[in-house]
């Protein structure tokens, strides 16, 4: 028989403002093996630690139930105090009567009644738990970085600076990702491939960090320390040790009418491409199609033209498999489709553009080589008119309910360049709000709108109308002066709202890591492990988990690579001991366990089996603990119950909900 | 019948199998049991004809464990669950000796008898004929044999055995209805619709285990509600419906891996139409996962412990209801 403490901590008034602890203090004391009851208004402090522990030494307690926050929250720390008492940790158990309880309850009676029901549940598991012992498993001191824009690249210089081994995964044929695509930066308009490429050269260069371009993780296996990943190389068709990058290829391919993604369609690159000169490797690949070789086999005009023997037609996709300790996603945004936004005439003219088009027509590389002009006459605009939060901020399903956090920068520093270069060209933003809070900022939009003169207009346009004369009608609403504005416009440009890379939701569902309704990475803590995974090992940079400028970005990425330098820093990790195991004698060796096993961690072996009496050769299920997580998918899969988890056993779970029945 | 008995005394004396798996006269001429024959002369009780409804692809779990082969007679829809045994490694291809054997439907007594013929001694296995001659001990009595055939034969899936080492005897593909009708039926009542007709169906239910024991994917070695190891086992019932647990925790148990072979419905003494809660699973899996039928072959991987990056999320369940 367990003798068992119960512990009701107020949190303040957090969790004592709705539930009456005394109540819940009174009610444990009534439940078999309690020996204990009592609350402290902050039972996770060091007061209220040792009084646990002088609970456990005074009454000899055997197992104890903490009403308090949630176990993601504290189970740890009071693990921690229960074994300096000499208890075995697993002998805990955390009843959440805050977020479970007070903090949804409103009415106090109706909070307490279900506290109490929450503690008799506990209760209930502590009699059934039995002491465990965690054990080791080693770590892989090295680290892959899954996306090579900015977040990536920065994770992955400062983890191979601290002297680990990194690879980078990039899906497209170059390392840079979006930032390589931007003009000019806020606040500061310094250029963004004078300070971008210097680190994409750094990052290639290091002699810790391999990148692999054109390439995609393909499988992830094993669990933190030991990840094993597979990652897909796809054929470039260019040998990348004999390519000298002369660009040759490129120039004499016959196929040019390809959409160039890297400019973002507005105008067309070769068959064969590097995406920008810049790129990192600078080593084309061939689109395979649009290469008229690939589609006709009559062409190799590449092949030819290459003085380097470089190009090769039979090259194949190539999968390697490498082993990893931690995990960094840094996958990145994409700016929304538009398609459900036809009041803004996208598509209809092609003087309607994304910022992003526009950083891409700005920027001296882009496709106007820097020349401000209309996509549809190559004329310089005169009125341009900027949209705000398109997709942003937005409550029906066409676009996303948050705020995508760049544009209103971004708008400010379009404004200002604009006004700077091409003083004669009128520019208007029509926007919700402003939101200018970070280093500079709002200094910064307020120089666009006082030393520029840039035209900001709250409120919101409802209709771009393209003019039988080439102009566009701009249809919006003055909310400050509360009238009606229809303004001709030369160029419109659509803030147009970002959302993590479509592949995230693929690469989460690998990792197993939690992804939120509009396919952010959920952090495993929102203010105090934001750049965690919930998954142990997997780690957030940059947007992906989030709207963020670049300055910010590059701070995550930092964090997110001193999580991954303090872990890679381990020899051995201690591992959950809340393992499954099997019941031989239960066992009917159908498999079913280890084909849902995400870990690998069943195998079988047929045996000899004594079941009472009767000896018989039988398949049965082996875990591996070691490799185990715990997660329980066999356990529950198991039809006739062979499979339990310590510390989660059927028993215990059955005795909870019994519990709670009562 | 009599080309079954000498083709299973060959392989017996040839010494190709040790022993032959098929059916019996039972108490009754209708009830027919599976049994194992050691000898040719045993064989002389081994009988095939309409009411060989028992699928005997589960005996073979127990055969598997036996010195050298067992000859083993299944119907084309049999073949499904051996698979899925095969599949789960409760039985061992190499132990069996298979002849798919010709099947145009089974029949049912009760369909027999509520066309009120009565006293039934045997019926005909006719070829390719749409009445049904049923000896009775009045005589022969005719009935359609479409009226007379399982529910389960309605729904055929197919004159085609999934696996076999030779095939003797005709099929027929005899299915004539929507499989998934019932269920629809019953998707469209009201929720207070759904618990009344469950309730009226399970209270019938004496959990006699039939079901349950004739099952080929309830082949546990220890069933949880035997097993000591959880307190659900020999509890006494507090109300007629409480049975309704065994039976949605059974459902639970073989989705995803039932055949749909229909004995449980088959076997059930109170006549309950068990077999609806799995082609309720079945038609769910396979709306959310792609068509899926268990026991078509032994390598493709089970629908609910498979994980495909484009499997449907938990939020379907909300967005059906």
């Amino acid at each position: 028989m367990q003798k068992i403490g119960v512990f009701v901590c107020h949190c303040g008034s957090n969790i004592a403002a709705t539930v009456d602890v005394k109540k819940v203090v009174e009610m444990a004391l009534l439940e078999q093996g309690v020996v204990h009851a009592e609350d402290y208004p902050y039972m996770c402090s060091e007061a209220g630690q040792s009084r646990i522990a002088a609970a456990i030494a005074e009454k000899g307690l055997t197992g104890i139930v903490v009403c308090s926050c949630s176990p993601r929250m504290h189970e740890a720390t009071f693990r921690k105090a229960a074994e300096r008492a000499g208890l075995n940790p697993y002998m805990v158990e955390i009843a959440n009567i805050r977020e479970h309880c007070s903090w949804i309850h409103k009415d106090m009676a109706e909070a307490t009644e279900k506290a109490t029901i929450l503690m008799r549940a506990a209760v209930a598991k502590v009699h059934l738990n039995a002491p465990l012992q965690a054990g080791e498993s080693m770590v892989t001191k090295r680290a892959l970085v899954i996306g090579g824009g900015i977040a990536g690249i920065q994770t992955a210089i400062d983890i191979a600076d601290a002297g680990y081994k990194v690879d980078i995964v990039e899906k497209t044929p170059s390392i840079g990702g979006r930032m390589s695509q931007l003009d000019k930066t806020f606040p500061t308009l310094d250029c963004s491939a004078c300070i971008l490429t210097p680190k994409m050269v750094e990052a290639a260069a290091h002699e810790n960090i391999t990148i692999h371009t054109y390439s995609e993780v393909e499988k992830v296996s094993g669990f933190v320390g030991n990840f094993t990943v597979d990652i897909r190389k796809k054929a470039r068709y260019v040998d990348i040790a004999k390519c000298t990058g002369c660009g040759v290829c490129q120039e004499k391919c016959p196929s040019k009418k390809i959409p160039n993604e890297f400019n973002r369609g507005l105008n067309n690159r070769s068959a064969i491409y590097t995406p920008f000169a810049q790129a990192i490797p600078n080593v084309p690949v061939i689109d395979t199609t649009a290469c008229i070789k690939f589609k006709t086999g009559k062409c190799g005009v590449c092949e030819k033209v290459c003085q380097a023997g470089a190009i090769n037609y039979k090259q194949q996709d190539e999968i390697i498999t490498e082993n990893y300790g931690a995990i960094v996603v840094a996958t990145g945004f994409d700016t929304i489709k538009l398609d459900q936004y036809g009041e803004y005439a996208y598509g209809q003219s092609k003087d309607v553009i994304t910022s992003l088009e526009l950083e891409r027509v700005m920027n001296a590389a882009g496709p106007t080589k820097g020349h401000l002009e209309r996509l549809s006459d190559g004329k310089a605009p005169k009125e341009i008119v900027f949209i705000q939060c398109v997709g942003s901020r937005c409550s029906d399903d066409r676009g996303k309910p948050y705020c995508s956090k760049i544009c209103c920068m971004y708008t400010a520093k379009h404004a200002m360049l604009i006004r700077d270069k091409y003083p004669d060209t009128n520019v208007t933003v029509f926007y919700i709000d402003v939101r200018t809070p970070g280093k500079n900022f709002d200094e910064f939009y307020r120089r666009a709108v006082e030393d520029y003169g840039v035209n900001y207009i709250k409120g919101q346009v409802g209709k771009v109308i393209p003019q039988p004369d080439g102009s566009l009608l701009v249809q919006g609403v003055d909310l400050l002066d509360q009238k009606q504005i229809l303004k001709k416009a030369d160029m419109v440009v659509l803030a147009t709202a970002i959302e993590p890379n479509t592949d995230v939701r693929k690469i989460a569902t690998m990792l197993t890591a939690s992804i939120d309704t509009n396919n952010f990475l959920t952090e495993a803590h929102p203010k105090l492990r934001p750049v965690e995974s919930p998954t142990a090992g997997v780690f957030l940079s940059g947007v992906c988990q989030g709207p963020k400028d670049i300055p910010e970005t590059v701070a995550q990425a930092g964090a997110a690579a001193v999580k991954v330098i303090g872990l890679l820093a381990k020899d051995k990790l201690k591992t959950n001991p809340c393992t499954a195991q099997s019941d031989e004698l239960l066992c009917n060796g159908c498999s079913q366990c280890a084909n849902v096993c995400p870990y690998g961690a069943i195998t079988y072996e047929t045996k000899l089996i004594n079941d009472h009496g009767i000896r018989e050769d039988r398949r049965v299920a082996v875990v591996n603990s070691a490799l185990c997580q715990g997660c329980g998918a066999c356990t529950v899969t198991c039809p006739s119950g062979a499979m339990d988890l310590k510390g989660f056993s059927n028993r215990q779970i059955l005795a909870e909900v019994d519990a709670i029945c009562r | 019948m009599q080309e079954l008995i000498n083709r299973a005394k060959s392989l017996l004396e040839s010494g190709e199998v040790s022993r032959v798996l098929g059916w019996r006269k039972g108490e009754t001429d209708w009830d027919v049991e599976p049994a194992f024959f050691n000898s040719a002369e045993e064989l002389s009780e081994f009988i095939y004809n309409g009411f060989c409804g028992a699928n005997l692809s589960k005996y073979m779990i127990e055969a598997s464990k036996l010195e050298g082969k067992t000859l083993v007679f299944l119907k084309p829809c049999d073949t499904y669950s051996f698979n899925q045994l095969c599949k789960e490694h409760r039985v061992d291809r190499e132990k069996a000796y298979i002849i798919g054997v010709g099947c145009k439907g089974k029949l049912k007594i009760e369909n027999i008898d509520a066309a009120g013929i009565l006293e039934v001694r045997g019926a005909g296995y006719p070829d390719a004929s749409e009445i049904l001659t049923v000896k009775t001990l009045y005589g022969d009595r005719e009935v359609s044999y479409k009226s007379a055939m399982l529910e389960r034969c309605h729904v055929c899936k197919g004159k085609e055995h999934m696996v076999y080492d030779e095939r003797m005897g005709e099929s027929a593909d005899t299915s004539d209805a929507d499989r998934f009708a019932e269920v629809a039926k019953i998707e469209a009542m009201s929720p207070e619709e759904k618990f009344a007709f469950f309730q009226s169906e399970l209270s019938k239910c004496i959990r006699c285990n039939a079901c349950r024991n004739v099952c080929p994917a309830c082949s546990c070695r220890k069933c949880v509600f035997d097993s000591t190891k959880f307190d659900s086992a020999q509890k006494a019932n507090t109300t007629s419906f409480e049975e309704k647990m065994f039976h949605i925790i059974r459902a639970f148990h073989v989705a995803g891996r039932c055949t749909d072979c229909g004995e449980c419905s088959r076997v059930c003494p109170q006549g309950i139409p068990l077999h609806l809660f799995n082609r309720k699973f079945i038609k769910d899996i396979n709306a959310l996962y792609g068509d899926y039928q268990a026991g078509a072959d032994t390598d493709s991987k089970g629908p609910l412990t498979d994980f495909r990056l484009d499997d449907c999320e938990p939020s379907i369940v909300t967005k059906r209801g």
